[in-house]
């Protein structure tokens, strides 16, 4: 009897692995292998969750340490390190109730005091975050005079009311508030750590995390490993275990290394999209990302070329692009023509009718011949214009086929001149510029990240498009429960004045294992968790 | 000898403070800084970072807080752009990787580079001279980035022995390919070198000499040509050696290799003040080191030379 029961035991244990092989949250069976490794464009710069400022580091990041909200697979807000949050009347003040069962990997408890600590290190001066300016833009009382040295960083409008109690206070309201708080800068910091080892405490032996992963190996610029911290509030549901990026900086080379095996996700180089979906029809995907790509004009008075600061020059230039052309010809990747500086697929925002984006292309370079024409240029008085842009073989082609329409539709000649990245940042902010090409990518998924850009008061208006109205609706838009109107028209405004030229909204190609799940589908902000990813059973 | 040693040290003082006050002059005359980016820093954010790093202090300040840095504490800075890490870590990592790889593609160019350039001479005009010069031409002509693809599509896609890229510590599998393809270009050109310079070499009387008295031809080669036939090599091994250990661009890009080569690069794009000037100077130093190595291996080779 008791052989027999000792036998069953041991009989029950050796299926109880299969018993748990199945995706708690949604039944799916799951394969025996649970490991993740994925391409990463270059090392990380930081894992301090206040220095990071690319986007690889916040991948990394998110699997290391969590914040009071994470993203769902379409953008949606999820509790995380908070459970529940109330705002004010005046809507100046959030109260968020955190978790209780939250802790950091020394096994403390994350307390309202780390936020207030990681907020408080990430406009001080003394830290020189390049993310400093992220409170000032989510409104936080005095964010930007700390940053300044104007005031001590104890004056931040956020405060420990208990240990699962925060308040954060607003300088004015905004509707996007809690939609910002899933960005790495708002991340809880662990102080013991930081005060013990200083600027080496995101170093794998003295690192302290959050997160639902625990950093394992760390070898900087070649690989990063990451492995489930059976700590984590969430552990029951924490499948994927070990996460390893691998640092390759080419991309072909990267694809290669998919293709022998060694990669479960990588990026398709330009141009390549076509042939792999035609090839791997289930592992080459491509999905909206939250990135513009325009050409700047420059509006400058006194600098810049005079024929731009004519509306008609500038829309007649716009509607002689092409776009199908470009994303359907020269990217090849799944992105879309843009006759809209903020992307559709941002949450909660309505595009604008723009009457040029139904024409056809016929149709525009009719119009644009007469703008043109009206505005006096013509073969006997050719525009002459100049593109600065940065090395790189898309920008490039985009730059020599634009050329190409606006000489044939518009007899315009434009020389595109090419500079390394530094250099033409550097013209870009100094004004020294006829046209630019610019890019920008959502700090988060609302549509001011887009069109504050263009605010005459905005830093980043490198053009200085200037428009009262503009700044009017996006002033006004802070205060709004709901703003979307204002953005829409705010749109209108910059599809009639034309301060820049839309050319495509960018996408995230990617070759992805077939048996690889929890990937964002929808969230254009690409926010992917290490935590919610699985492989299924093929 | 000695004497001779201790002034190139010597010279090496003012050499090196010449190459930190040009390169950091050159460095600041580059447009943009490392904090200039598409997404603008406010006016207050980017004052903070400058004081962080010094850059708020005039040129000279910096220059002299730099080489005190150096000099007292063996401190080359922090990095401006990889925030977690100072410019000695990021050296003391990247370093030790192509030197690694650096070395054996040295060992591999010069002994094959070497057996082929001899055989090409000693045969000239034979098929071996032709197949030695056709080789070596071919992989002139291929440089390592186009190599480099090539060898991952053979080895790994195809054949799956090697694994495409990474470095695990030095494991022989991952150094296998980045060797090949950083060894072969630097082969071509030593075994050129060395063919013309013995075809020069056998005609001399001394060659002569030695073949009349009788002396098996791989005597003659070994024992009196080989010698002189090194000098125009040893020249060009000194420069080679120290940009095969300090790594390639294309190698540490392709390969994954996380070695300094990369870091070459990328700090001057990203115009990371102090990883640039840790980089030039750490080739600075090596390459005096090793021209002088040369130099004391002339008078070894060819006692006509006093030092």
């Amino acid at each position: 009897m008791k052989k027999h029961l000792l036998l069953s035991t041991v009989v029950i244990l050796a299926a109880l692995p299969a018993l748990a092989d199945k995706n708690p949250r949604t039944g799916e069976e799951l394969a025996a292998n649970q490991a993740y490794t994925y391409r990463m464009l270059d090392s990380v710069k930081s894992l301090d969750p206040q220095l990071i400022s690319s986007v690889e580091d916040s991948d990394v990041a998110r699997g290391l340490f969590e914040g009071l909200f994470n993203e769902d697979g379409d953008g949606n807000l999820v509790p995380a390190g908070a459970v529940s949050f109330t705002v004010s009347d005046d809507k100046l003040t959030y109260t968020f109730k955190l978790r209780p069962e939250s802790k950091w990997s020394d096994g403390t408890q994350v307390t309202a005091a780390d936020y207030v600590y990681g907020w408080q290190r990430l406009v001080d001066p003394a830290l020189a975050s390049e993310y400093a300016y992220y409170l000032e833009l989510a409104q936080v009382k005095n964010a930007a005079d700390i940053t300044a040295g104007k005031t001590p960083a104890a004056d931040l409008g956020i405060k420990a009311i208990d240990p699962l109690t925060l308040q954060v206070t607003l300088d004015n309201p905004i509707p996007y508030f809690t939609k910002m708080l899933t960005n790495s800068a708002t991340f809880p910091a662990p102080k013991a750590a930081i005060d013990k080892f200083g600027a080496d405490w995101t170093k794998p032996a003295n690192i302290v995390t959050n997160g639902a992963y625990l950093l394992t190996d760390f070898i900087d610029g070649e690989k990063y490993v990451e492995e489930k911290n059976p700590n984590y509030w969430d552990a029951a549901n924490v499948i994927m275990s070990p996460i390893t990026a691998l640092v390759i900086n080419d991309e072909d080379a990267a694809l290669t290394r998919y293709q022998a095996g060694e990669l479960d996700r990588t990026d398709v180089p330009a141009g390549q999209y076509p042939h792999l979906k035609e090839q791997f029809p289930a592992e080459a995907i491509s999905t909206p990302y939250a990135c513009a790509y325009d050409y700047i004009i420059n509006l400058t008075e006194g600098k810049g070329n005079e024929a731009l600061k004519d509306v008609r020059v500038r829309k007649a230039l716009s509607y002689a692009v092409d776009r199908d052309v470009i994303v359907n010809n020269i990217l090849q990747g799944g992105q879309t023509a843009a006759y809209s500086w903020t992307p559709p697929a941002i949450n909660g925002y309505v595009l604008p009718d723009i009457d040029y984006s139904h024409w056809t292309q016929a149709e525009r370079n009719e119009k644009a011949k007469a703008l043109l024409a009206e505005a006096g240029y013509g073969p006997d008085h050719p525009l002459t214009l100049t593109l600065n842009y940065n090395t790189s073989d898309a920008h490039k082609k985009i730059a020599v086929a634009i050329q190409q329409m606006w000489k044939q539709t518009l007899g315009v000649e434009l020389t595109p001149n090419n500079y390394e990245w530094k250099v033409h940042t550097d013209k870009l902010i100094a004004g020294d510029f006829e046209m630019a090409r610019y890019a920008w990518c959502a700090d988060y998924n609302e549509a001011s990240t887009f069109l504050d850009l263009y605010a005459s008061y905005s830093t980043n208006n490198d053009g200085k498009f200037s428009n009262a109205d503009y700044d009017t609706l996006l002033k006004d838009a802070k205060g709004m429960a709901d703003p979307s109107a204002n953005y829409t028209a705010a749109e209108q405004i910059l599809a009639t004045e034309m301060p820049i030229i839309p050319i495509y909204h960018y996408a995230k190609v990617d070759m992805v294992k077939p048996d690889l799940k929890g990937l964002p589908q929808h969230d254009v902000m690409q926010f992917w968790y290490s935590k919610d990813l699985y492989r299924i059973k093929q | 000898m000695i004497s001779f040693i201790l002034k190139r040290l010597l010279v090496a003082i003012p050499t090196l403070l010449a190459l930190i006050v040009i390169s950091f002059l050159m460095m600041h005359a580059a447009p943009g800084g490392p904090f200039t980016q598409e997404k603008q820093l406010p006016a207050a954010v980017l004052a903070n970072l400058n004081a962080k790093y010094g850059l708020d202090q005039p040129i000279w300040v910096q220059m002299g807080r730099y080489v005190w840095g150096i000099v007292a504490h063996f401190d080359f800075g922090p990095s401006f752009v990889y925030k977690d890490r100072t410019v000695n870590e990021i050296i003391a990592q990247g370093f030790p990787v192509t030197l690694s790889y650096g070395s054996i593609a040295f060992v591999l160019a010069v002994s094959v580079g070497l057996a082929l350039g001899i055989l090409a001479a000693v045969f000239q005009n034979s098929w071996l001279d032709y197949f030695a010069v056709g080789l070596s031409i071919g992989a002139q002509v291929l440089p390592n980035f186009v190599l480099a693809p090539i060898l991952v599509l053979i080895f790994t896609l195809w054949l799956g022995w090697l694994p495409g890229g990474g470095w695990e510590g030095g494991d022989w599998k991952h150094q296998v390919m980045p060797v090949i393809a950083m060894a072969t270009a630097y082969m071509a050109s030593i075994a050129r070198i060395v063919r013309s310079s013995m075809l020069e070499v056998l005609t001399l009387n001394h060659i002569r000499t030695a073949r009349a008295k009788g002396l098996p031809t791989h005597q003659v080669i070994l024992r009196h040509a080989l010698k002189p036939a090194l000098i125009p090599v040893l020249s060009y091994l000194g420069p080679t050696f120290v940009s095969m250990i300090t790594g390639s661009v294309v190698i540490d890009m392709f390969f994954s290799t996380a070695g300094i080569g990369k870091f070459f690069v990328d700090a001057a794009l990203n115009r990371d003040y102090a990883l640039m000037m840790g980089v030039t100077l750490l080739v600075g130093v090596l390459t005096i080191v090793f021209n002088l190595l040369v130099d004391v291996l002339y008078a070894w080779i060819d006692p006509k030379i006093r030092l």
